[in-house]
């Protein structure tokens, strides 16, 4: 199959600009942290489908993007596990998620 | 109307509409399956490009791993048929106006610039040419970011053990 031929990259490129800010607005709007966890997921997203469009149009002889989405993947999972074993710690000594009553530095 | 092309608006309707209901929603637990909805979604734009070493990732790691992940964290620390809070208007109103601002000012300049396919000869995305150039060591060969990713999965994995552990000495 070859996307090329038929999709202009614009649209590509405009669509994971859209999920970008979809997921930014998660982040802003709410106050629960796996919500916001969420939000951040879809943004690493929308950063991984630019690497993979940049490389399947301007530079198809070199797989640069496909590997930096690809370690950029790795990263994303160890964030998210590391963001989760945060969150359940937080839980368990504030019994709430949200980052509002969330706020004693030391406790 | 060509095959590909009906495909990749249907998948790109479906990231976009997912992906808003995941940000709105209100019950915590549906939004977390309209971003795996998202997430399969994306794994067949990569399919499309010709990523199938991607694609298949992207299923295993964030549709297998992530979401469950998600899920379980969930299921640990919220009610179930509780609603999350609707968000305070001064936040709501900044989220919207940020994410509305950005999608309008990167999407115009965006448009602006003429991206022109280079015609490049492609090279293969097989599963063979991906797996010897990841662990190749020569000027296209990604063996240094493999080992360091590795090592940083190590250590996310020894600490996310350690901030998670219960009896804390």
């Amino acid at each position: 199959m070859n996307l090329q031929s038929e999709i202009p990259l614009d649209y590509i490129v405009v669509l994971s600009a859209v999920v970008f800010f979809v997921g930014l607005l998660g982040v802003v709007i709410r106050r629960n942290l796996i919500s916001m966890l969420m939000g951040i997921e879809l943004m690493l997203n929308a950063v991984n489908i630019n690497f993979a469009a940049f490389n399947h149009y301007l530079f198809p002889n070199r797989l640069e993007g496909h590997f930096f989405a690809l370690i950029v993947m790795a990263i994303a999972a160890a964030e998210a596990a590391i963001a989760i074993a945060l969150i359940i710690n937080i839980y368990r000594r504030f019994a709430t998620v949200s980052v509002d009553d969330v706020d004693e530095l030391k406790y | 109307m060509t095959g590909p092309r009906i495909i990749f608006y249907i998948l790109a309707a479906s990231i976009v509409v997912f992906s808003i209901l995941s940000v709105t929603s209100r019950r915590i637990l549906r939004a977390a399956i309209y971003l795996l909805f998202v997430l399969v979604a994306m794994a067949g734009l990569y399919y499309m490009m010709n990523f199938q070493f991607l694609a298949a990732v992207q299923l295993m790691l964030y549709a297998g791993g992530i979401v469950v992940l998600i899920i379980f964290s969930i299921l640990l620390t919220s009610q179930i048929d509780s609603k999350l809070d609707p968000p305070k208007f001064s936040h709501l109103l900044g989220g919207v106006f940020t994410a509305v601002g950005g999608i309008l000012l990167s999407t115009i300049t965006l448009l602006q610039f003429v991206f022109k396919p280079s015609g490049i000869a492609a090279v293969g995305t097989d599963i063979r040419s991906v797996g010897r150039q990841l662990m190749d060591t020569n000027l296209v060969g990604y063996a240094l970011p493999f080992e360091v990713i590795s090592v940083l999965l190590l250590a996310a994995l020894v600490g996310s053990i350690f901030i998670a552990r219960k009896d804390r000495v």
